[in-house]
C-alpha cells in the first residue's frame, strides 16, 4: 500500500483534514472517504460535468484533479450551495421547472450554473448553453435546464 | 369512470407541483447506485474480453487472488449451470437461462469486446483493477461478425454452434446467427402494388447506438450468513431484478430484497442484470458487502445498445396520394444473445397509415457486439426512419404538402394494424392537424441550404403489473409506496392522481419507491407505462381510501354512507349540515382508535393507449463541412392526458434530443478486429447544450377510454420522428438524400460530392 | 489506477533536479486533462507526477509591448481569454484558448500541457505557431529555446530532452497591421477533439490589401501540426482575393498527410483542410484590417 499525503483543505467553508493516496482524485476522496456523493461520476475522463466542484472559486471537473491537488484549497460541491436560508434561488428555479427529470446530472449543472452567475449575472441563453456544454444531460434536451438557469437569474435580480 | 372527450375539471391533474424528490435531487442528498456505501465495503471490478469473438482456452486467477488486500475473485465457475433451464423475462417472456447467466459472466466463448469473464473485490478499486491484470486468460481468438447482413450469409462465421433459426414459429434444423424470423402479413401485396402509379424502394440502415444515461450501472450486495442476499442497485425494476438475479444464482426468492436506488437514466438500458449477480458473488466469497460499479467505459462495451439496423422498404402510391401496398424486410442486431425487438419495429413501421397491403418480414440476428436492450421506443426509430423518408420522397413526386398526405393515410379508430389487432381510438389525426396549425409548420424558412423536414411517429406502450400501497395518516396526509423505479418524476404524477382520486392535495401525498418486500409486484419502468399504469393503481388507491373514509365517518355519525360526501377535504352528511368534519380531524380520530385507513392495489390494466407524434425540424447544412445545425424543432405529441404537463413537455423534449444525436452523430465505430474505437463520451457524440435549440412542444390530449384520466404513455414515442424528420430537413435543405444513420458531417459532405 | 508519488517543487531548480532523478518514470502535471486521463486508462506508465503549478515562472503572464508576451506554461486557458490585453492583441491564441473542452477544462487545462502532450490534433499548436511562438525550455544544462513548430517530434512525443521542462512561451508583439485566427472543425460544437485545425496570420502591407507575411499551421493532418511554408509563400507578396487564398487552400491540402480514424477519413479531413484554411484566412484578413483600422 503507498504511502497516503495529508491534505488539509476547505470544503463548504468547514476545515476539512483528510489522508489520500496521490492516485486518489479529488471525485474519489468526496464521495467514498468524505462521504459527499452529491458529486456524481459519470464519465470519470472529464467529459461529461457530473463531477463540477469549485476549485478556488474556478469549475473544475473533480475527476481531473487529483486530491493531492486540493492542499490549502477551497472546495465547493453542491452540498455547499444550499445556505442558512434554505435552497439556492437556482435550486429553486430547477425546481419549479422542472428542469430534471432523473436528476443524476443535477448537482453538476447546478454548480456550473452557480459559477456562471457569479461572474454573469445576467448571461443570455447562448451564454448559458456555451457555458454548460461541458455538463451532459441525456434527459431533458436542455431546454427545461436552461430557463431553469434564466429563471435563477431573474430571482437573485430581484434579491430573492 | 371512464373519461371522456369533453374537457374535464381537475383538482391536482394538469397542475404543476414541485416534484416530491426535487429538493433531495437538488440538494446531492439523494442516493443514486454509486451512492450506497455500507461499513466494512469492498470494491468490485470485472475482467472483460479485449476480443470480441474467442474461445476461452483458460482462466488463472491464483495470481490474482494473492495480492494484498483482494478478497475474491469470482467466474462462471461460481455461477450454477444454467444448461437446460429456461428463465422468465416477464414482459419480454420466457429465454434460455443460459443467455442471461453466459452474459453475466462469459464461459466457453467471449461474444464481444467487453464481455465480462471475471471479478475481484478488494478494500479499494485502485487494488481491485490491479488484480485484474493478474487474471490470466488464454484465448482462442475467432473472426467476429460485426453486422447484420453479413451475420445472415449461410458462410458466416456463427456465434451459437446450436442456435437454429426460429422460422415463423417453428424451430428450423440448420445452424444460423438468424435467431428468429417472423411476419406480418395482410391483404394482397401484388394487386396492391399493381394499382399504384407510383412504386419508391431504399435501403435505410442506422448504427448501433447506446441510450446513453449519465449514471453508470452499480450494484451492492451483502450475503448473510444465513444466506439472506440485500442488493442495492440501479435497476428499471426491481422487481424484474430480484426475478432475473434469484434464476441466475439459483436462490429463492424469500432470500432475496432488491432495493432500489435513485436511478440516473435508464432508457431501457437498465433493465438487464450485469453486476447484480455479480456483487452477490463476490459478496458470497468474502463475506463483506461489495459495491460493483462500471466505469463508462465499460457501459458502453458491456451493457446494451440498441440494434443497428437493416430496413428494405418499398411502397406503393396512387396519384392522389394513398398508399396502396407497402412490402419491407427489418434485420435487427440482437447483439451476443438472441433479443433484438424487432417485432415491436414491425409492429410500428406503418402504424400511422391504415395500408390494406402490406408484407414485413423481421429477423432477429446475432452479432459480435454486446447484447441488445431496449432503448426508448426499441425498434421504432430505426423502422419508422425508412417510412418516414420514402414518404417524403412521395409527397416530392406527388408535389404533396408532407402533413397532408399523412392526414389522407392516417390511422384511425377500427382501423386494422400490421398484427390484424384493431387500433382503439388513438389521436393520429389529431396529432397531424396540431402539426398542420402550429405556428412552426406555418412560418416561413428563408436562407440558403436551409431545410424543413417533417416526420410522424408511432408507439404502442405497454400496460403490465403495477402496484401501489396507501396508508392515511393521523393528520389526514397519505403515505404512498410503489413499486416503479422513478426515472423522470413518476413520484409525482403517480401521487397526482391518488390525490385528484382521493380528493386531496398532490402535496399532501408522500410517494415512496420502496424494495421488493414492501409493495406488490410491479413490473419495470418500461413501455411508457408508469404513468399509465402504477398511475392506474394509485386512482384505484385513492378511490379505495375514499370509500373507507366515507364509511367511518357514516359509522361515526350512524348513518347509511350514501349521505356521506367527502369534497374540498371535509366530509358532511348531506343530510345534516351540522355534521361535518374535515379529512384531519377523522384520520387522526380514526388513529387513536385504531382504525387502518388504507389500500393495497395490484393492477394489470388492458387498455393501452398507443400514441403518435409529429416532429418539425428546420436545420441548416454547411456546404464546407457537412454539419448540420438544428434552427428550430417542434413536437407535436398526444398525450390521452398531460398528469403534470411540465414533465410530459419534458420527455417529449428529451425524446427528441436523443432521437437528434441518434439522427446526427451516435454511433459505435469499430475495428477490422470488432473493437469498439470511441467508448467514451467524447468521441460517443450525444449533443450538448450548445447543439440545439428550445425544444417547442405542443400536447394533444385525445384520452385514452382505457384509463380513469385519459393517460397514454408518453415517454417513448418522441424518440421515434426525428431521425426522418432530420434527414428530410436535409433533403429540402441541400437536395441530397442520405439513407444511412448517422447523418454525420462526412456523410452529409460526401453525398453533396457526389450530386455536383 | 496504478499508484505514483506526487511532488509539487516550488522553484524551477527543484522540478528539473526531480525530473532529472527520476528520469522518464515522472511526468509533468500541469492541469491534468491529459495525464490523468491518460493513467487512468493505462496509456502512460509513471512512478511520479511532478506537479509544477507552483513554479512562479511557469504560472506567469507578462506582457511588454515591445518584448512581446512571456506566458507560463501551465497558464490555464480561461486565465488566458479573460486577459484584458492577451486576449486583444493575441486574436489567434484566444481562439484556441476558448475552444479547447469546455469550461471545466479550460480552468485546468494550460498551453504548456497541450502543446507537451503532443497530439496531432492540438487545439493549441496551430495558433501557437501563427503567432510565431517561441518555447522556453530550462533543463539540467541550463535553458534553451525552440520554436513551437519544431516541439513535436510524433504523436504523444515532444522535444525534450531527460529533465527538460517546458517554462513558458516567448510571444512575439504582433506588427501593425496584423490578423491571426484559429478554427477547427468538429461534428458538435463543443467538447471533441478537432478533425482538421487550421491557424492562420496575416501581416497587411499598408494598402490594408497586400499581404506582406502570412503563416498557415494546420493540426490532425500529420504525425504532428504543420506549418505549411507553401501556402505562406503562396501568399506572401500578394493581394487577399479568392486566387490567392485558394493557392494557400490547395497548398494547404498537398501538404495534409492525414490518415483515417474514428474522428475522420483521410478523405474528408483532406476536403476540410481546404474549407478551414480559407476560412481562417479570411478571419485572420479581418481581423488585420480591423487591427489597422483601430490604431
Amino acid at each position: 500500500m503507498p504511502d497516503k499525503a495529508r491534505v488539509r483543505a476547505t470544503i463548504n467553508g468547514e476545515p476539512a483534514d483528510f489522508l489520500c493516496e496521490p492516485r486518489q482524485s479529488l471525485l474519489e476522496v468526496l464521495r467514498e472517504e468524505l462521504k459527499l456523493t452529491g458529486t456524481k461520476e459519470g464519465c470519470n475522463n472529464g467529459n461529461c460535468g457530473a463531477c463540477n466542484v469549485l476549485l478556488n472559486g474556478l469549475l473544475v471537473n473533480s475527476c481531473l484533479v487529483l486530491a493531492v491537488e486540493a492542499d490549502g484549497a477551497k472546495v465547493e460541491t453542491i452540498e455547499g450551495v444550499m445556505g442558512p436560508q434554505g435552497l439556492h434561488p437556482l435550486q429553486t428555479a430547477f425546481l419549479e421547472n422542472a428542469a430534471l427529470q432523473c436528476g443524476i446530472c443535477t448537482p453538476g449543472f447546478i454548480v456550473a450554473a452557480k459559477a456562471l452567475l457569479e461572474r454573469k449575472p445576467k448571461a443570455t441563453e447562448a451564454e448559458i448553453r456555451h457555458w454548460c456544454a461541458g455538463n451532459l444531460c441525456r434527459c431533458t434536451g436542455y431546454d427545461k435546464i436552461v430557463r431553469a438557469v434564466l429563471d435563477a437569474e431573474t430571482r437573485m435580480g430581484e434579491g430573492q | 369512470m371512464s373519461p371522456t372527450e369533453t374537457k374535464q375539471e381537475y383538482q391536482v391533474i394538469g397542475k404543476r407541483p414541485v416534484r416530491h424528490d426535487g429538493v433531495d435531487k437538488v440538494t446531492g442528498r439523494a442516493v443514486y447506485g454509486a451512492d450506497v456505501q455500507l461499513p466494512g465495503m469492498l470494491y468490485g471490478k470485472v475482467l472483460r474480453s479485449p476480443h470480441a469473438h474467442a474461445r476461452i482456452k483458460s482462466i488463472r486467477t491464483d495470481k490474482a487472488m494473492s495480492l494484498e488486500g483482494v478478497k475474491a475473485v469470482v467466474t462462471a465457475a461460481d455461477l450454477p449451470d444454467p444448461e437446460g433451464r429456461t428463465a422468465n423475462l416477464g414482459e419480454l417472456g420466457d429465454v434460455p437461462l443460459r443467455n442471461l447467466t453466459r452474459n453475466v459472466l462469459a464461459s466457453g466463448k467471449v461474444l464481444y469486446q467487453g464481455h465480462a469473464i471475471a471479478a475481484v473485490a478488494a478494500t479499494n478499486p485502485h487494488l481491485a483493477e490491479e488484480a485484474l491484470d493478474l487474471i490470466e486468460v488464454e484465448y482462442e481468438v475467432l473472426p467476429p461478425v460485426m453486422d447484420v447482413l453479413e451475420a445472415m450469409k449461410k458462410d458466416a462465421p456463427l456465434l451459437h454452434e446450436d442456435l437454429c433459426t426460429m422460422e415463423l414459429g417453428k424451430k428450423s434444423d440448420h445452424h444460423s446467427n438468424i435467431a428468429s424470423h417472423q411476419t406480418f402479413r395482410r391483404g394482397d401485396v401484388k394487386a396492391g402494388f399493381a394499382s399504384a402509379d407510383h412504386i419508391l424502394e431504399h435501403e435505410y440502415r442506422s448504427a448501433t447506438v447506446h441510450q446513453g444515461y449519465i449514471e453508470p450501472h452499480a450494484a451492492t450486495a451483502v450475503w448473510s450468513a444465513d444466506g439472506q442476499v440485500t442488493l442495492w442497485c440501479t435497476t428499471q425494476g426491481a422487481f424484474s431484478m430480484r426475478a432475473m438475479v434469484h434464476q441466475i444464482l439459483g436462490i429463492p426468492v424469500s432470500k432475496l430484497k432488491v432495493i432500489p436506488t435513485e436511478i440516473g437514466g435508464g432508457f431501457g438500458g437498465k433493465i438487464p442484470s450485469y453486476g447484480e449477480p455479480v456483487a452477490a458473488l463476490l459478496a458470497r466469497k468474502s463475506r463483506r458487502p461489495v459495491k460493483v460499479v462500471m466505469d463508462r467505459t465499460e457501459v458502453f462495451m458491456g451493457t446494451g445498445p440498441t440494434s443497428a439496423s437493416y430496413v428494405k422498404l418499398k411502397m406503393g402510391v396512387t396519384r392522389d396520394g394513398r398508399i396502396v401496398a407497402a412490402e419491407a424486410m427489418l434485420a435487427f442486431e440482437g447483439g451476443a444473445y438472441p433479443g433484438a425487438i424487432v417485432g415491436a419495429g414491425g409492429l410500428c413501421l406503418l402504424a400511422p397509415y391504415n395500408i390494406e397491403n402490406l408484407v414485413i418480414d423481421m429477423y432477429d440476428v446475432v452479432v459480435n457486439k454486446p447484447k441488445t436492450a431496449a432503448y426508448r421506443a426499441p425498434g421504432a426509430p430505426n423502422a419508422e426512419h425508412a417510412t418516414e423518408a420514402l414518404i417524403d420522397e412521395f409527397c416530392e413526386l406527388l408535389k404533396m404538402d408532407p402533413l397532408e398526405f399523412r392526414l389522407k393515410n392516417a390511422s384511425k379508430e377500427g382501423d386494422v394494424q400490421a398484427n390484424d389487432v384493431r387500433f382503439p381510438r388513438i389521436g393520429c389525426i389529431e396529432t397531424i392537424e396540431a402539426a398542420r396549425a402550429s405556428d412552426h409548420y406555418r412560418s416561413k424558412l428563408n436562407g440558403p441550404n436551409r431545410g424543413r423536414g417533417v416526420a410522424a411517429g408511432y408507439w404502442m406502450n405497454a400496460g403490465l403489473t403495477s402496484s401501489v400501497m396507501a396508508r392515511l395518516n393521523a393528520d389526514g396526509t397519505v403515505t404512498l409506496n410503489e413499486g416503479s423505479t422513478d426515472i423522470g418524476g413518476s413520484r409525482t404524477s403517480i401521487a397526482m392522481q391518488l390525490a385528484e382520486s382521493f380528493g386531496i392535495r398532490a402535496e399532501d401525498v408522500s410517494p415512496s419507491v420502496v424494495d421488493t418486500d414492501s409493495v406488490g409486484y410491479t413490473e419495470v419502468t418500461g413501455g411508457s407505462r408508469v404513468t399509465f399504469a402504477t398511475g392506474y393503481a394509485a386512482y384505484e388507491a385513492g378511490q379505495a381510501l375514499r370509500r373507507q373514509v366515507v364509511e367511518q365517518a357514516a359509522k361515526l355519525w350512524k348513518v347509511e354512507p350514501e349521505r356521506v360526501l367527502f369534497e374540498g377535504g371535509v366530509l358532511r352528511d348531506l343530510d345534516d349540515a351540522a355534521k361535518k368534519i374535515g379529512l384531519p380531524e377523522l384520520a387522526e380520530t380514526l388513529a387513536h382508535r385504531g382504525v387502518d385507513i388504507g389500500a393495497r392495489i395490484t393492477v394489470t390494466p388492458q387498455k393501452v393507449g398507443g400514441v403518435f407524434g409529429v416532429h418539425i425540424a428546420d436545420v441548416e447544412v454547411d456546404p464546407g463541412t457537412g454539419k448540420v445545425t438544428i434552427l428550430r424543432y417542434t413536437v407535436v405529441q398526444d398525450v390521452g392526458k398531460a398528469i403534470h404537463p411540465s414533465y410530459v413537455e419534458g420527455q417529449m423534449q428529451g425524446g427528441a434530443v436523443q432521437g437528434i444525436g441518434w439522427a446526427l452523430n451516435e454511433e459505435y465505430v469499430y475495428n477490422q478486429e470488432g473493437k469498439m474505437l470511441n467508448a467514451s463520451f467524447l468521441d460517443y457524440r450525444m449533443p450538448t447544450s450548445l447543439d440545439l435549440p428550445m425544444i417547442e412542444t405542443i400536447i394533444v390530449e385525445v384520452p385514452n377510454p382505457g384509463h380513469p384520466y385519459g393517460v397514454r404513455g408518453v415517454g417513448e414515442v418522441p424518440i421515434v420522428p426525428p431521425l426522418a424528420t432530420v434527414a428530410n430537413a436535409i433533403a429540402h435543405a441541400v437536395s441530397v438524400r442520405l439513407y444511412e444513420v448517422p447523418m454525420s458531417p462526412p456523410r452529409v459532405v460526401k453525398a453533396m460530392l457526389a450530386k455536383k | 489506477m496504478r499508484a505514483f508519488d506526487y511532488a509539487a517543487p516550488k522553484s524551477l531548480n527543484e522540478a528539473v533536479s526531480l525530473l532529472s532523478r527520476r528520469g522518464d518514470r515522472a511526468r509533468v502535471l500541469s492541469g491534468g486533462t491529459d495525464l490523468i486521463v491518460q493513467v487512468r486508462e493505462k496509456r502512460r506508465d509513471l512512478d511520479l507526477m511532478v506537479d509544477v503549478k507552483n513554479i512562479p515562472e511557469l504560472s506567469e503572464i507578462r506582457y511588454e509591448p515591445a518584448a512581446g508576451l512571456a506566458l507560463g506554461a501551465s497558464v490555464a486557458c480561461s486565465r488566458i481569454y479573460e486577459h484584458p490585453v492577451v486576449s486583444r492583441v493575441y486574436p489567434g491564441l484566444v481562439d484556441a484558448a476558448f475552444l479547447i473542452g469546455g469550461i471545466q477544462i479550460q480552468n485546468r487545462a494550460s498551453l504548456g500541457g497541450n502543446l507537451c502532450n503532443a497530439s496531432p490534433a492540438a487545439d493549441s499548436i496551430p495558433a501557437l505557431i501563427a503567432h510565431r511562438a517561441i518555447c522556453v525550455i530550462a533543463g539540467p544544462n541550463g535553458g534553451r529555446e525552440l520554436p513551437v513548430e519544431q516541439f513535436c517530434v510524433a504523436p504523444g512525443r515532444n522535444a525534450l530532452q531527460a529533465g527538460e521542462l517546458l517554462v513558458s512561451f516567448r510571444i512575439p508583439a504582433p506588427p501593425p497591421r496584423f490578423g491571426a485566427n484559429y478554427i477547427r472543425f468538429i461534428p458538435r460544437n463543443e467538447m471533441d477533439i478537432a478533425v482538421v485545425g487550421c491557424g492562420a496570420s496575416l501581416t497587411l502591407r499598408e494598402d490594408l490589401k497586400t499581404i506582406a507575411e502570412a503563416r498557415v499551421a494546420l493540426g490532425a493532418v500529420a504525425p504532428t501540426p504543420l506549418l505549411v511554408a507553401e501556402a505562406a509563400s503562396a501568399l506572401s507578396g500578394s493581394a487577399f482575393s479568392s486566387e490567392s487564398v485558394d493557392r494557400a487552400a490547395i497548398a494547404c491540402q498537398a501538404a495534409a498527410r492525414p490518415i483515417t480514424d474514428m474522428r475522420g477519413t483521410a478523405e474528408y479531413r483532406r476536403h476540410l483542410v481546404g474549407v478551414l484554411t480559407r476560412r481562417a484566412l479570411l478571419k485572420a484578413f479581418e481581423r488585420a484590417q480591423e487591427a489597422a483600422n483601430a490604431r
